[in-house]
This record gives structure tokens, sequence and C-alpha cells, in this order.
């Protein structure tokens, strides 16, 4: 039997939904806004968008964000599949609870902690070894460590439930492991891997708080330019900005639940199937 | 690892057979026992160094700097460690930081504050998490998914730009007091921004999701059956949810609130854009000691000493997601 909400249930749900979507929807809205003053409406304009595509610090702190995002993405993605894999498939070996404990530390580690330890330490390496200056280099190591714990969680669970009995036969008809896990195992867990590549280059793009920290005084990133503006008030660019990163941003979310829904249900149907 | 090395071994065994003697195959034979022997390690070592040296060392350092005091150089702190000419090492920690930190009042208040707020937030997201958690829960299952996606959207959402978002609403000329003063319900703005009540509203806003997620998984898998049972046996529905479904779902309570507490204690961004002057918490007074001061020693010490206080909630959290990933 399936149990239904009660009415208030469904109230608070919808109201929750609302008081979620409803502030983005309102800058969406006021991007699109002739009137530089927010409290009024001036008719609809495209004006900011164009304004903001003149905008050459935006446009290279944007530039500087993808690229950062784009790299340490990639570079969480193996980092954090490996961990995943060390975490699934080998049961014992030192420093497994040490790895447990850095993977899952970052997920709730203030980030304004992360960030001056980080730097505090690319400093001091600086000063020991003559690496990292600060600047994209930083930025980058500092997000491939919190991107990797994102990831190796992503993959850890998916790779758990994956049907190690393929695998297994695919070597005993004597493919290597390597070749067994390239074979079998990475096309069942590629969603996860495509959508923990996402969701990396989502919080890469999005990072505040370490960027400000541990980058140097020529790298700015794009959240660092948009705080510097936003803390003098609301200006009409940063909507027409901010909308266009909710939509991308937003987009490849549903991308990436997509392709894991996806993903879900075709396993179910397999072991269905292979049930049956 | 069994079965890899059955496999590892047939192809190696393949190889060998069909080059026996030469020496390219006894090479590769040596590179598969290489593998075979050492290859987790291959597997293992780049994620744990990696993290070792860019998450766990710098705390090493934080520690370090926390015992020095500022100076007028790049970096600007003195050194903790020196080596003299004839290789002596010298030691000179300074505590000066952390007596600094027990003195000026700055300090102890602004961690008492950020602790008040962090905590009293957590209550209003799980108030109004738990209902739509619940309510989520009891949808059919193909509701359920979208709903799930619905919930997640704005989490991965730029968290700087729904800050900004919610100032849109807030502020004296926004959307919220537009719409009241032309409802007629106030006479002039209300004063949102830049008061405590700012940062809470910020604050439920962002971690809200952080709360609605673990409290879904727990209440979704919550057995039905019990509650059915708690009717049958003469249960008011109000009294199964308190006997029944509020305990079974304990750990979905503690692991949203950890979530939400934990991070909103050491939140920057909202206090900054939202709050007052007066909202002073401890994630801003580092903020301000580094940035504005330039007083790294400081900053690190204020860091050391959040992540002692944080060590409590933070095992409570792990405590719980250990248990359940083992369940």
């Amino acid at each position: 039997m399936e149990r239904r909400a009660s009415p208030f249930l469904i109230t608070v749900l919808c109201l929750g939904i609302a008081f979620l979507y409803l502030p983005m929807l309102v800058l969406v809205a006021y991007s699109f806004n002739a009137s530089a003053l927010a409290s009024v409406w001036g008719g609809f304009s495209t004006q900011w968008y164009v304004e903001l595509m003149h905008n050459r610090q935006i446009l290279s702190a944007a530039g500087l964000s993808l690229e950062v995002a784009a790299l340490s993405s990639t570079g969480a993605l193996l980092l954090g599949t490996l961990a995943a894999i060390a975490l699934v498939r080998f049961t014992r070996f030192r420093g497994r609870l040490l790895l447990t404990g850095m993977v899952n530390a970052p997920l709730v580690m203030p980030e304004i902690i992360t960030g001056i330890t980080q730097l505090l330490l690319f400093v001091s390496m600086l000063q020991l070894i003559g690496w990292p200056s600060r600047g994209m280099t930083t930025i980058i190591l500092a997000h491939i460590a919190f991107c990797t714990a994102y990831v190796t969680i992503t993959v850890q669970s998916r790779l758990a439930t994956a049907d190690r009995s393929l695998e297994e036969a695919a070597m005993d008809l004597g493919a290597t492991p390597f070749r067994a896990f390239v074979d079998v195992t990475l096309p069942i867990i590629a969603p996860a891997l495509v959508s923990s590549w996402l969701l990396s280059f989502t919080l890469s793009l999005d990072d505040l708080v370490i960027s400000s920290f541990v980058s140097g005084p020529r790298s700015s990133t794009l959240p660092m330019v948009i705080y510097s503006k936003v803390k003098l008030g609301v200006s009409p660019d940063i909507n027409a900005l901010a909308s266009l990163i909710i939509t991308i941003v937003g987009g490849f979310v549903l991308v990436a639940g997509y392709l894991m829904r996806r993903a879900e249900r075709q396993q179910q149907l397999d072991s269905q199937l292979a049930a049956g | 690892m069994h079965q890899a090395t059955r496999g590892e071994q047939r192809v190696t065994a393949v190889t060998a057979g069909e080059q026996s003697g030469r020496t390219p195959a006894a090479r590769r034979g040596r590179l598969a026992l290489f593998v075979e022997r050492y290859g987790r390690w291959l597997i293992i070592l780049p994620p744990l160094l990696f993290l070792v040296v860019f998450f766990l060392i710098p705390f090493g350092f934080a520690l370090k700097i926390s015992f020095a005091e500022a100076a007028l150089r790049i970096p600007p702190f003195s050194d903790v460690f020196s080596i003299t000419p004839d290789h002596h090492w010298h030691l000179t920690p300074s505590l000066a930081n952390y007596k600094y930190l027990l003195t000026d009042e700055v300090y102890a208040v602004s961690y008492f504050y950020s602790i008040k707020t962090a905590f009293f937030s957590t209550l209003c997201c799980l108030l109004i998490g738990y209902p739509m958690a619940y309510a989520m829960a009891r949808s059919s299952k193909a509701t359920q998914g979208i709903l799930m996606l619905v919930i997640i959207l704005p989490f991965w959402t730029s968290f700087l730009l729904r800050v900004y978002a919610l100032e849109g609403i807030i502020r004296d000329q926004g959307l919220l007091n537009t719409a009241l003063l032309w409802l007629g319900v106030i006479d002039h703005p209300l004063k949102i921004m830049r008061t405590t009540f700012a940062v809470y509203l910020g604050i439920v806003y962002s971690y809200l999701p952080f709360m609605v997620l673990p409290l879904y998984a727990t209440l979704e898998k919550l057995d039905q059956t019990l509650l059915e049972a708690a009717s049958d046996l003469g249960s008011r529905p109000w009294q199964a949810f308190v006997d029944v479904t509020l305990p079974l779902s304990m750990p979905g309570v503690i692991a949203g609130s950890m979530l939400v507490f934990i991070p909103a204690i050491g939140e920057y961004v909202i206090p900054a854009l939202l709050g007052g002057p007066d909202n002073l918490m401890i994630g801003r007074v580092l903020w301000d000691e580094f940035f504005a001061n330039h007083d790294w020693p400081v900053a690190a010490a204020v860091a050391i000493a959040f992540l002692v206080l944080l060590a409590g909630p933070i095992a409570v959290h792990q405590h719980y997601r250990v248990r359940q990933l083992e369940q």
C-alpha cells in the first residue's frame, strides 16, 4: 500500500521548492530588464548581455575559470576514479583508512579552512622548492584536491554496485585484468564518470573562497570578479552573467542526472533480465 | 585480487609460451610480474599521495605558521625553524597568536556567534526540510525521481549566485518589498538586508537541499509495514509518527544536520553579503584577518582553533557516514 502525503506535507514541499527557485527565476527575469534600476521594469531588453560580451575583465576571468575547471575536473576524474577503484576493489591495504578519511573530509571541511591551509602550503613550498608560484597552477591543484573527493564518492557508489562476475568472466576468457576492467567495467561506470566530471566542473567553476586564498595577484577567477562587483550591490550585467551561468550549470546537472538515471534503469533492467 | 592474478598469470603464460627463451618475452614477463605484484600500488598511490600533499600536509603548515610571528617580508611571517650556519636547529615557536585569540574578545564572541547562528539555521532547515523530505518519500516512484532532481539542481547551482539572487528578493527595493508596498501591506520598505534575519534566511536558502537529501534517503527506505502495524494496534497517525518514523529517521536527521551545521559555522559569503557589521561569524573574522590585516600567523591560529572546535561535529558526521556505507 502506497501511503499518500497529506495536504500539509505537499504544501510545505511546494513552498520549499518555490523558495529554492523563486530568487533564481526573478534574477533571470531581471536580466532582461531594460532599466538599470532593479525595482523598475523598463521593458524587455538584451542589452546587458551585449554589454557583458564587451566586458574584458569578465571575459578574461571567464576564460581563466573555464580553463581551470576543465583541467581540474579532468585531474580530479583521474585521481578520484583511481581512489574509488582502490577503495572498492582492494579491501585491505596500508593507508586505506587515511585515504577514506581524506576522501570524505573535504566534503565537510569549511572551505575557508581548506583555502587558508592550502595557501600556507603553497607559500611554504615556493620558499622551499621554488614551485608553485601563486596563480592558475595553485588554483588548479587546490580544486583537484576537493573535486577528487566528490568524484571518488560518486564513482565509489557506482563501482560498488557493478557486477564483478562479468569482469571475472572476461578474465576467464583470457583478458588481462586491465583489459577486463576497460572493456567490461568502464562502460558500466561511464555514466558516473561523466556526471562526476560535470559536477567537478561546476564545483570548480563556482568556487570563490578557496580560489581567493590560493590565487595570485593577477589571476582572478570569475567568482572572484563577480564577488567584488556584487559586494558593491546589484548590477544589471551581473544579472545577465548569473542567468547565463545558472542556465549552463542547470543544463549540465540535468544531463548528468539524466545519464545517471538512465544507467540505473538500464542496470535494473539487465539484472531483471538476468534473474528472469 | 585473486581473479586478477589468475587472468594475469594465464596471459603471462601464453606470451611466455609463444616466445620462449627470447629476451623481450622474458622482459615482458618481468613487467607482468611487477604489475602483478605492485600493480595495486599504481592505483592507490597517485590519489593517496596527491591528497596527502595537497590536503593533509597543508594542515601541518598551518599548525607551524600559527606558531610564527607576523613579519614585514614575503611571506609575511617569521621562521619557526631555522638552521644556524653551524648546522644547529633552532626552534622558536611563539604562543603569542593563541594568547591573542584568548585575550581579544572578538574571537570568542565570533566563535559563539557562529555556533549560535549555525545551530538555529540548522534547526530551521530541519523544520522545513523534514516535511519536504517526508512528502517526497511518500510520492510515487516517478515523481520521486523528478523531485530528487529538483532538489539537487540548486545544490549544484553556483552558491555565490544564489546568495546574490536572494539579495535581489530581500533588498530594500527588492521584489518582496516592492510587492508588499504595492499590496499596501506596508508603508515603507522592510529592512531585511544587513540584518541577522537575512543571514539566517541566506543559510537556510543555501543549505536546505543538504538537509532534504539525506532525510529523504532515510525516509524513503523506511519500512511502511511498521507504520501499518502501529495503526493496526490503534496508534493515531501523529503518534505513530512520533513513536515509529521519527526515531527510525534519526540517522537522516543527524546526517542532514551535520551537513548544514558544519559548513554553516564556517560560512563567509552569506554573512559578508547579506549580514550587517555585527554579524561577525568566524569565517568572516578569518577572512578579514587574512585579507585586510595581512596577519597570516593569527589567521592560521584562528583556523587551527576553529578546526579543533569542529573536530567533534566532523567526527559525528564521519561516524554516521561510515555506518551508512556499511549498511
